[in-house]
C-alpha cells in the first residue's frame, strides 16, 4: 500500500490515491470490502482520469495474471492484468492473434474490456467485448461469473463500463486464427478529405482493417488530404518468409519532459508535411510486420513525454453515416482555429454491441492529438462538442480528459440503464474514478 | 473534478462577493464550475453573487456568511464552505482583502491591526485547514489573490502591500510544501484593477477591468504556472522594477 501521483496518458490532471496491487479475487473483494471507494487501473493507457480516483483506493490489475493454452477453437481465458504485448507474444508463435487490438499493445485484458476498445477491424469484427465469452468480476455485492447468457445485463454495462461495475478477474475470448506475422497492406494518398472518404465507403468492407490519417494543419484546398492503409493478414502462400514470431519490445524511450514548446504549430506542420511526403501514392500488396502495421508508436517507450508537463489531450468521436459531413465540419474548424493537431485518425465504425455505454456507432470515427496550452483549445472542444452532439455522435471516454456531464447525458441515452446496473451490484456507490466523478457516472 | 484544461467544477470562494472573484466566478461557471459556494460578510452581496453565478451556468449555488477581521472564526468558514460544496472540491479562491486609505489610518493602532487581520492573518488561518482537507482528498488547487503591490513595497501603501506581501511570500513556500500531495497552489498578482476597492484612486498605468484579470486566471488555471501575473506583462515589468535603486523606483513610483 502507497500513496501514488496517478494520471492518464495525456498527462494532464494528476490525483493522489492509495495504489494497491491485489494478486487474486479474494485480495479484491478484501480491497472493496476495506475501501470507501475503489477504481481498477491497467497499463495507464487511457488518456484521461479513467484510471486514477483522487483520496480513493487504486487497484492495480497487474498481479492478475494467468493464460490458460488457447483451445482449437481459439478460446482462452486470460487474467486482466495480462498485456496484449504479453498475450500476443504467447499466442502468434501458435497462430493466433488477438480479435481486436488498439494501436498500442500495452493495454491490460482489463482496460481492453472497460473500455471496449476498438481496432482497425471495428467495420468488420466489431469492438473487443464481441469476443468475449464470460468473465470472472467482484462487485461490491460480490464474486460473479458473467456472459452474455447469465447476467447479460451486467455483462453488457461491464463492457465499455470503464471500471464502474466492478473489477475483472479474468475473461475467457475468442482469438484470430492467422498463417503469418505478416500484413499484405495497400497504401493511398488522397488530396483531400472527400476523396478518402468516398473511398473508404465504398471499398472498406473488401479488407479486415482499414484506417486513414489525415491532416488538420493544412487549409483551403489541400485541406484533410489524407493516407488510408488498409489490409489483410498475410497467408503463407502469399508470403515468401511465412513466420510467427512475436514483435519484440521498445528499445528506444523519452527520457525527460520535453519543454512545453516543442510541438507547437510550426513543427506539426513540418511533421505532417513529411509524413506525407514519405507515403507512396499508390502502393499495393506491401508485407508489413504485424507490429509495424498495427503499434507504430510502441517503438517508442513514453513517447506522450514529448508533449511536455502540460500534456495533451485526445478527442475522439463517432456519429453516423448520415453525419459524415461532421467529419469534415470538425476538421474545418479546428484547421482554422490555429490549434495545432497531429495527423488525425479517421476509421469506419460497424454496428454497435448492446453495452448501454457502447462507443461505436455504425459511420466515421475521428480521433485528434493535441497539446494543452492554446488558449483557444478549450472553447474549440466545446465547440466541437455541440457539432457531435448535433451529429447524434458521442465521444470515447477512454481519451476524454474534458467533456461536461451535460454532455455526456445527451450523448449517451441509455445512461440511466447503466446507473440502474451500476446501482444493483454498487448500492453504497463505492467504484469510482476521477472520470467518474467528472462526468457523473458515479449514480446516487 | 477538475478538467485537462484546470477547469473546475466545484468550488469554494472565499470573499466571494468581491469584484475579481464575481468575474473570475462568472468565468468559470461559463465553461465547467457547476457548484459554488461563496462565503463573505454581506449577505445581499453574496446572494447577488450567487445569483449571477447560476446565471452564468451554476446549477447549485450556496452561501456562508464570516467577517475576516476575526480569524477565530477562519477554519469554521472553510469547514462550512465545504460541506456545502458536498463532493470533491476542485478550487479554493482566497479573495478576502481590504484597502484602506494609508494616510488617514496609519498612526491608528486599531486599524492597522484590522489590515494585517483580512489581509493577512485571516487567509494564512484559513489556508491551514484548506490545507489539510484538500491534501487528504488527494487533489485540488487553492489560488490566492495577491497583489502586484506586494513584490516592492511602496510608501503610499506600506500597510496594504506589506501584509500582501507577508501573504504571497508565505504562499510561495506553502506551495513548495504541496509538492506529491496531488495539491497545489496558486497566486494571482493582478496590477491596479478597476473595482469597488480602488474606486477614487488616480489613474495608473497597467490598470485593468476585472474581467481582463478572470480571462488571465483561466489562462493561468490551464497552465499550472505558480504565480499568474495580470495583465501578463507585468511579470516582465516588475523583472525590471524590483531591482531598481531605492531612489529611481521612489522616483518613478513617485512616492
Ligand atoms: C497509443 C495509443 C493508442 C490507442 N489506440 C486505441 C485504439 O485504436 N482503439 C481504442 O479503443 N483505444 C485505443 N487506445 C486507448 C486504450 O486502448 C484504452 O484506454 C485502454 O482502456 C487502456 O488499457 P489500460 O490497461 O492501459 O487501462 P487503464 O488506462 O489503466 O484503464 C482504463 C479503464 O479500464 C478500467 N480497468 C482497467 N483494468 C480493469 C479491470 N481489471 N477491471 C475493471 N476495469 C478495469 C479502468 O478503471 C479505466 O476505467 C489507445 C491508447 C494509446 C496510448
Amino acid at each position: 500500500m502507497s500513496r501514488t501521483t496517478l494520471s492518464g496518458w495525456g498527462r494532464t490532471t494528476q490525483s493522489i490515491a492509495t495504489l494497491e496491487t491485489p494478486r487474486d479475487e479474494d485480495d479484491v473483494a478484501r480491497d472493496l470490502n476495506q475501501s470507501r471507494e475503489v477504481i481498477a487501473r491497467g497499463l495507464g493507457r487511457s488518456y484521461g482520469d479513467a484510471a486514477q480516483l483522487s483520496g480513493g483506493v487504486v487497484l492495480s490489475n497487474l498481479e492478475l495474471g494467468g493464460v490458460s493454452p488457447i483451445d482449437l477453437d481459439g478460446t482462452i481465458s486470460v487474467g486482466a492484468g495480462v498485456s496484449l504485448d504479453e498475450l500476443l507474444a504467447f499466442s502468434i508463435p501458435q497462430g493466433w492473434f488477438v480479435p481486436v487490438t488498439p494501436g498500442t499493445r500495452q493495454v491490460t485484458i482489463g482496460g481492453a474490456v472497460a473500455a471496449d476498445v476498438h481496432g482497425k477491424n471495428h467495420h468488420v469484427d466489431g469492438s473487443f467485448g464481441a469476443h468475449v465469452k464470460e468473465m470472472r468480476i467482484v462487485t461490491p455485492a460480490g464474486a460473479l461469473t458473467i456472459s452474455p447468457t447469465s447476467d447479460a445485463e451486467l455483462f453488457w454495462a461491464t463492457i465499455g463500463g470503464m471500471g464502474l461495475t466492478g473489477v475483472v478477474i479474468s475473461v475467457t475470448l475468442t482469438m484470430m486464427r492467422i498463417e503469418t506475422n505478416q500484413v499484405r497492406v495497400d497504401t493511398e494518398r488522397f488530396s483531400d478529405l472527400d476523396g478518402v472518404m468516398a473511398e473508404m465507403l465504398a471499398n472498406d468492407m473488401h479488407y479486415r482493417y482499414s484506417v486513414a490519417w489525415v491532416d488538420c494543419m493544412t487549409k483551403g484546398a489541400r485541406m484533410g488530404r489524407a493516407i488510408l492503409t488498409r489490409g489483410d493478414h498475410a497467408t503463407r502462400r502469399e508470403t515468401n518468409k511465412p513466420t510467427l514470431t512475436a514483435p519484440k519490445s521498445a528499445k528506444l524511450f523519452v527520457p525527460f519532459d520535453a519543454p512545453s514548446g516543442l510541438l507547437n504549430p510550426l513543427t506539426i506542420k513540418a511533421f505532417n508535411e513529411l509524413w506525407f511526403r514519405s507515403a507512396p501514392k499508390h502502393q499495393v500488396g506491401e508485407f508489413q510486420a504485424l507490429s509495424t502495421f498495427f503499434h507504430p508508436l510502441d517503438g517508442l517507450r513514453d513517447w506522450n513525454r514529448l508533449y511536455g508537463r502540460r500534456g495533451f489531450v485526445q478527442y475522439q468521436f463517432s456519429v453516423p453515416d448520415e453525419a459524415g459531413d461532421t467529419v469534415v465540419q470538425a476538421i474545418k474548424r479546428l484547421s482554422s482555429s490555429g490549434v495545432p493537431s497531429f495527423l488525425a485518425v479517421l476509421k469506419r465504425f460497424g454496428p454497435s454491441n448492446p453495452g448501454p455505454l457502447s462507443f461505436p456507432i455504425p459511420g466515421w470515427t475521428l480521433a485528434l492529438d493535441l497539446p494543452v496550452g492554446p488558449s483557444a483549445l478549450p472553447r474549440v472542444l466545446d465547440d466541437l462538442d455541440e457539432l457531435v452532439l448535433g451529429a447524434s455522435g458521442r465521444i470515447y471516454f477512454a481519451k476524454d480528459a474534458r467533456l461536461s456531464p451535460e454532455k455526456v447525458r445527451a450523448m449517451y441515452p441509455r445512461l440511466d440503464e447503466f446507473l440502474a446496473v451500476k446501482n444493483r451490484v454498487d448500492p453504497e456507490h463505492q467504484l469510482a474514478s476521477d472520470l467518474a466523478r467528472r462526468l457523473d457516472l458515479v449514480g446516487s | 473534478m477538475e478538467n485537462a484544461f484546470g477547469q473546475p467544477q466545484n468550488v469554494v470562494v472565499l470573499g466571494g462577493s468581491s469584484d475579481i472573484a464575481r468575474a473570475i466566478t462568472k468565468k468559470l461557471c461559463a465553461a465547467r464550475t457547476h457548484t459554488v459556494v461563496l462565503a463573505g460578510r454581506n449577505q445581499s452581496l453574496l446572494d447577488e453573487a450567487a445569483a449571477e453565478a447560476r446565471e452564468y451556468g451554476a446549477t447549485s449555488t450556496d452561501t456562508v456568511l464570516f467577517d475576516a477581521e476575526d480569524a477565530s472564526n477562519a477554519q469554521r468558514t472553510v469547514s462550512e464552505s465545504f460541506e456545502k460544496v458536498g463532493g470533491e472540491i476542485d478550487l479554493v479562491i482566497i479573495a478576502v482583502g481590504l484597502l484602506e486609505d494609508q494616510f488617514k489610518i496609519e498612526n491608528d493602532a486599531a486599524a492597522v491591526e484590522r489590515m494585517m487581520m483580512v489581509n493577512f492573518t485571516w487567509p494564512v488561518v484559513a489556508l491551514a485547514e484548506i490545507r489539510k482537507r484538500l491534501v487528504a482528498q488527494g487533489s485540488g488547487r487553492i489560488l490566492v489573490i495577491s497583489s502586484v503591490a506586494s513584490v516592492r513595497v511602496r510608501r503610499v501603501m506600506y500597510l496594504y502591500a506589506g501584509a500582501k506581501a507577508g501573504l504571497d511570500r508565505l504562499c510561495d513556500g506553502l506551495a513548495d510544501s504541496l509538492e506529491g500531495t496531488g495539491v497545489s497552489l496558486q497566486l494571482l498578482r493582478p496590477g491596479v484593477v478597476r473595482s469597488k476597492m480602488t474606486e477614487g484612486q488616480k489613474p495608473v498605468p497597467f490598470t485593468t477591468g476585472v474581467n481582463e484579470v478572470a480571462e488571465n486566471v483561466m489562462k493561468g488555471l490551464a497552465s499550472g504556472d505558480r504565480v499568474i501575473w495580470s495583465p501578463p506583462l507585468l511579470r516582465y515589468l516588475f523583472m525590471v522594477l524590483r531591482h531598481l535603486p531605492k531612489p529611481v523606483w521612489r522616483k518613478i513610483m513617485e512616492n
